[in-house]
């Protein structure tokens, strides 16, 4: 019996065990591979040394940098304050009917999400032109100015992504026993001590999830200014973000090495904040 | 009880504020989206912004959609739920027997395919986007739709959430009194496990649908041209808007009200999934949190 169980569970973990390699373990080593060589031949941190001293990596390293601060420091502040808000909600229908009029931008990502922006950046149409021409902007060209672009960036990541955070947040919130919340408004703890003794402490798990989660998926940008350096004829530069900058390595240079170098620079971010969450974040006690 | 003093009164009034700030903040953005195609490119320039314009006007957004470069616009359609459904059914025979097996079954090198799964589910996707280009274009693959279903296939957020969905919905006293029964492992799987099996089956059936519906950097380095799914054909679109680029001399162009109507028709399938898997969604965005 216990030799039948082993079979099924190597049976059933066999061909998602191939698509994890070949997609999953492949691509990382073959990247790690390309970074390390040139023509197939070692060549040591040159690759990275390139990349590294390429004039447009560290400006694109500051946007990315820019733009994340800013993102997930609203994005702890907001979610965090909102989704408890909505949790202190007594009446049921309206408190799921703002989570999902929260929620619902996370059915827009990628190009269509950005394309509605488009529309909400430019002052002639937009439909808050009243707030962009009380900001000074009078074409889409001038709102998307190099200097608040990070801003404006993390408006878009924050549109699409916070509702689905939010529910997150409001379902870890659900976990707080009523008694301890009972308990801490006998000892006359308003919502404001409650929040901050008591519930923030209990969603630390979430927010720190929350945060390794955005961070690492931030590092990423690529589509948003992407299609913002197309709608804007350039103003938006094409290697705004560092992974325009692996792009442009890989296809308009056909320098696949620097590519690879700096993709595994953000891969080694990505997994390293990656594995310290699984082991340390205390979200994933039971694997 | 409710307080009244003026502190908390004021406290209320400060939430309320916030709610409805948020609200529109979210909201206004996708009304807007929703009226946009009923005006011509002059009415959104001069009307107010919410105002509608004519049904005729959409037709017409409609019409110069359909005849955009002879329909291509349903062929990028056509591409997306191509991968995205051979896409959802590998990901599915291969995600929902995995996680049933991390959950349930015993074997060697279990705990480490566990702990390899959750570290690259959490790895974004994108990062392994051109790492993954330069191994398929490595195998001649791109161009190919299988470069875009293979990486869509490949799902580990799905295996996690049938992992936890079994380890948490199904004893293993319930797969043990089937085994008593002269069950084999197989039809312990088929005839135990799996019809208690639906809501996790739509819950990863909903998130792969979506997340690869929405992805633009993989399928736009893999699949260029009339091969693109519709989020890399929208951005493909942009270039056709004289607004956007008035020096292209492009033969067919496409007005500003006609773009936001494309947009409408490339969300509409995910609008459309969203609004019947609400319910069960808010269940699925917190399994991990949920405690035994």
């Amino acid at each position: 019996m216990e030799r039948a169980q082993r079979q099924v569970g190597l049976a059933f973990i066999s061909l998602y065990t191939v698509f994890l390699v070949l997609f999953g373990l492949l691509p990382s080593a073959y990247a790690i591979y390309l970074a390390f060589t040139k023509r197939n031949a070692f060549v040591g941190v040159a690759n990275f040394v390139k990349v590294f001293k390429d004039y447009r990596f560290l400006p694109a390293v500051e946007h990315v940098g820019l733009y994340l601060v800013v993102w997930l420091v609203s994005l702890i502040i907001l979610v965090v304050v909102l989704a408890i808000i909505v949790h202190a909600i007594g009446v049921k229908w309206l408190s799921t009917g703002v989570r999902f009029l929260y929620y619902i931008p996370g059915a827009l990502a990628g190009a269509s999400s950005v394309m509605l922006w488009l529309f909400v950046l430019d002052p002639t149409v937009s439909p808050v032109s009243f707030l962009l021409h009380g900001l000074g902007f009078n074409s889409f060209v001038e709102t998307v100015q190099a200097d608040h672009l990070p801003v404006t960036l993390a408006i878009i990541a924050f549109w699409t992504g916070a509702g689905g955070w939010i529910i997150v947040m409001y379902g870890a919130l659900n976990n707080i026993s009523r008694d301890v919340i009972e308990a801490a408004r006998v000892d006359g703890a308003g919502p404001i001590r409650t929040a901050w003794f008591i519930q923030i402490p209990l969603l630390r798990k979430w927010i720190a999830y929350m945060v390794v989660l955005s961070f690492a998926g931030g590092t990423q940008l690529f589509v948003e200014p992407r299609v913002l350096s197309q709608a804007s004829r350039g103003v938006v530069s094409q290697d705004y973000s560092l992974n325009q900058l692996a792009f442009l390595y890989a296809f308009k240079q056909s320098d696949f090495n620097g590519s690879a170098a700096i993709s595994l620079v953000l891969l080694v971010v990505a997994l390293v904040l990656s594995v310290i969450f699984v082991f340390r974040g205390g979200l994933f006690e039971r694997a | 009880m409710r307080d009244d003093s003026p502190a908390a009164w004021l406290g209320r009034a400060v939430a309320i504020l916030l709610l409805v700030v948020f609200a529109a903040f979210f909201v206004v953005p996708i009304v807007w989206l929703l009226i946009a195609p009923t005006k011509t490119d002059r009415q959104m320039l001069l009307d107010a912004p919410f105002s509608f314009g004519s049904l005729q006007t959409v037709a017409d957004n409609w019409q110069s959609l359909v005849s955009f470069q002879d329909g291509l616009l349903w062929t990028w359609i056509g591409n997306s739920a191509f991968y995205c459904i051979a896409a959802l059914a590998i990901t599915l025979v291969t995600s929902i027997p995995a996680g049933y097996a991390l959950a349930l079954t015993e074997f060697r090198g279990r705990k480490a395919l566990l702990a390899t799964t959750l570290i690259v589910m959490l790895v974004p996707s994108t990062a392994l986007v051109l790492p993954i280009f330069l191994e398929l274009s490595a195998v001649h693959l791109i161009g190919n739709p299988l470069a875009a279903i293979l990486p869509f296939s490949f799902f580990p957020f799905g295996v996690y959430l049938t992992y936890i969905y079994f380890s948490t919905a199904i004893s293993r006293d319930l797969l043990d009194a089937a085994r008593i029964d002269g069950a084999s492992e197989v039809q312990v799987f088929a005839r135990v496990a799996m019809p208690l099996a639906t809501p996790v089956i739509a819950l990863v059936g909903f998130f792969s649908f979506t997340s690869n519906w929405n992805n633009y950097f993989l399928p736009y380095v893999m699949l260029p041209g009339r091969k693109a799914p519709i989020q890399v054909g929208l951005a493909e679109m942009l270039s056709n808007v004289p607004q956007f680029n008035p020096t292209n001399a492009a033969s067919s162009t496409i007005s500003l009200s006609a773009l936001a109507l494309a947009t409408l028709v490339a969300i509409a399938p995910v609008m459309i999934v969203f609004l019947f898997a609400q319910r069960f969604l808010v269940t699925g965005m917190t399994a991990g949190g949920t405690k035994e």
